[in-house]
């Protein structure tokens, strides 16, 4: 019997996931006998999609290699989008600063020393167009790393491309816009979560509009992971945003079908390689349930969950880099068999920096190893079936879906958020994982086990410093150029949008033309709605 | 019955990673000291203010931004300038080894890089914070 655990001796007394779940030493029939194959897994294409969205997946076209990219100046970052697109990449993404982040300009007391160091520092439209400089917008699909001033940044990213010949329609690409989890876990942010929801109501009535190719919202499990989640928290927060998000476009008096098919993900892949192919696919049946009998959605489109996965920037260490190519090898091949639609693949040297050149090309070069070598792209869901991947699939859904009930119950995820209640979940896990990891109940290889004594240093990218006095001197420039009267007209003009209730996205596109920059126009929400601040609990 | 030690735990810089921080807090906590965490987003004026009105005996700076080069010895510098130079500064973060050696010189005493386990960060702060009435 597979289930008999008398015999012989184990290594352990228990194996658990990385996130702690208990793992059985074996699985057989009987852990998958309730499933249902048309109502559980149904073919690839098919309702629920926990095989996948297309009925052809990766024998149609290959998953997006798409690398984040973005430090210094905006030139430093256009040119490494021309070197990715050259070397092969298909889609683009926007790292921005922190300064950039917070919606507070490079000359801000606050971003002092913080300018173009963790990625690109953007104040006005003018520099967005340097960002974009010569790039075919039309083809291209840009993904910008953007939340709280998302509504600028998207406004300026849509007026550069104006002025540079473009039309709003073709313009395709993602905002991630999505702040539940920034005040869960990323921690940027401008105003308090109901008024940040407010301003996510009026970008997808717009997008809804004006820009059918652009996701609005790219609902993110990455950095409620990296914030030391476990992936069952990963997976029940992202779609418990999800639904927040959903609920706020239809209070918004939107049809669901009209912005649903638009709404994107964004998962970590971190190193527990079936927990994360398990969490993809019960991801993709939840979602489609969701929006199916929670939603009443009608078109396919709405149902399926599509979905970035970036490697776990946070399961790198240090010590030993090298591994790290290793690590991001295994996490690579978990999202392709977990079906995902794009993805990032980390650089050996970013837990030091923003990478270099050469480790960003080893990362790419990672996921054309897997894509046209290791055959796994030939099939589509090649684990399905598997006793272990579907009772783990199934194990998922029912951790994540009680969370969700839990969400629920408090009165949704923005009520859930005001109550503290995700981010006292994740600070219990990451200090329980990190005690795990002192008791040497995990193991991280180099560093709390098969250490060497000396480490081979590896080259690490530099941010000029030039690069936060040069940045500050193009906003002057800028700010002395423009007609200050028009940009101040514009920003009183958003304000009193804000304060009647109209969308707000189309007094920001006329801010951006008037070259008003993203702090200016964040200072208009701080002085209608008051700065966030977050109550300090460890 | 000496005094307990109290360490303000701060968030310097604008990032928003504050894992690193939280658990290094609860280790400290655990272990015996008094941790006041000031939350996110702190300029070094606002962790320095914080830290004198605590009458802290250390800080424990946390930044994954790379800005610590230039927050880090401003914490240091504003502390002297206040009078406080005897405040024990330590910090931690994604730092560079090549960084440590100009992080100390500025006065940084103890630095920290990834991989650090919460046991040497305890056991180091047992070694060098002292209370500050009993080391004038």
């Amino acid at each position: 019997m597979v289930s008999d655990r008398e015999g012989p001796v184990e290594r352990k007394p228990r194996c658990t996931t990385i996130s702690g779940l208990e793992i059985d030493r074996v699985y057989g029939p009987a852990q998958t006998a309730h499933l249902d194959y048309a109502r559980d897994l149904g073919d690839p294409g098919e309702y629920p999609f926990t095989r996948g969205i297309h009925p052809t997946m990766y024998r149609g076209r290959l998953w997006t290699m798409r690398q984040f990219a973005g430090f210094g100046s905006a030139e430093d970052s256009n040119r490494r989008f021309h070197y990715l697109l050259q070397q092969g990449q298909t889609g683009l993404s926007v790292a921005f600063d922190m300064p950039t982040l917070m919606g507070y300009d490079s000359d801000h007391p606050k971003a002092l020393g913080e300018v173009g160091r963790e990625g690109v520092a953007v104040d006005t439209v003018e520099d967005m167009k340097v960002l974009l400089r010569d790039l075919p917008l039309d083809r291209v699909t840009t993904s910008m790393t953007i939340n709280a001033p998302a509504n600028a940044l998207l406004a300026m990213y849509i007026v550069a491309a104006e002025e540079a010949g473009f039309v709003w329609p073709e313009l395709g690409g993602t905002t991630q816009t999505d702040m539940l989890k920034e005040f869960i876990a990323q921690k940027e942010w401008v105003v308090p979560p109901r008024p940040s929801m407010r301003f996510i109501q009026d970008m997808l009535v717009f997008g809804a509009r004006e820009l059918p190719r652009w996701n609005i919202i790219s609902i993110s499990g990455y950095h409620i992971r990296e914030a030391g989640a476990t992936a069952v928290q990963e997976l029940a927060f992202t779609l418990a945003d999800g639904i927040a998000y959903v609920q706020a476009g239809i209070d918004a008096g939107l049809d669901v079908d009209a912005f649903a098919p638009r709404l994107s993900f964004f998962f970590d892949c971190h190193n527990d390689f079936f927990e994360e192919i398990a969490k993809f696919r019960a991801a993709r049946r939840m979602w489609a349930r969701i929006m199916r009998e929670r939603f009443g959605a009608k078109l396919p489109r709405s149902w399926w969950l599509r979905f970035h996965t970036q490697t776990a920037g946070v399961s790198l260490t240090a010590q030993q880099p090298q591994n790290n190519i290793v690590r991001v090898a295994l996490q690579a091949l978990a999202a392709v068999l977990g079906g995902t639609q794009s993805l990032h693949t980390n650089s050996m040297d970013e837990t030091y920096a923003l990478p270099t050149e050469d480790a960003v090309r080893i990362a790419l070069r990672t996921q054309q190893i897997i894509a046209h070598e290791s055959g796994v792209a030939n099939t589509v869901d090649p684990l399905g079936g598997s006793y272990f991947v579907e009772a783990l699939t199934n194990r998922m859904e029912e951790e994540a879906g009680a969370y969700i009930r839990k969400i629920d119950e408090l009165g949704g995820m923005v009520r859930a958020v005001e109550l503290g209640f995700p981010q006292r979940e994740i600070a219990e896990a990451s200090f329980r994982f990190q005690q795990a990891l002192e008791r040497k109940e995990k193991i991280i290889v180099g560093v709390n086990d098969f250490a060497t004594p000396e480490e081979t240093p590896i080259p690490i990218l530099r941010i000029d410093p030039e690069v936060e006095r040069a940045q500050i001197e193009r906003l002057h420039r800028v700010r002395a150029k423009r007609d200050s009267a028009a940009a101040r007209a514009a920003l009183d003009a958003l304000r009193r949008a804000i304060e009647s209730g109209e969308n707000t996205m189309y007094p920001i596109v006329d801010a951006v033309r008037a070259r008003a920059s993203v702090g200016e126009i964040c200072d208009v929400y701080r002085a209608v709605h008051g700065e966030y601040r977050e109550p300090a609990i460890i | 019955m000496a005094e307990k030690i109290r360490i303000i735990v701060a968030k310097p810089g604008l990032d928003g990673h504050d894992r690193g921080a939280k658990v290094v807090a609860r280790a400290l906590r655990d272990a015996g000291f008094e941790v006041i965490y000031t939350g996110l987003h702190q300029t070094p004026e606002m962790i320095v203010n914080a830290a004198i009105q605590e009458d802290a005996d250390a800080i424990g700076l946390s930044i994954l931004s790379g800005a610590h080069m230039t927050l880090f010895p401003r914490v240091v510098t504003l502390l002297r300038e206040r009078g406080a130079g005897d405040i024990v500064v330590f910090g931690g973060g994604i730092i560079p080894e090549e960084d440590v050696p100009a992080l100390q010189a500025a006065g940084v005493a103890g630095i920290f890089t990834p991989g650090a386990s919460l046991e040497s960060i305890v056991r180091w702060v047992r070694e060098h914070v002292k209370p500050r009435g009993v080391r004038a």
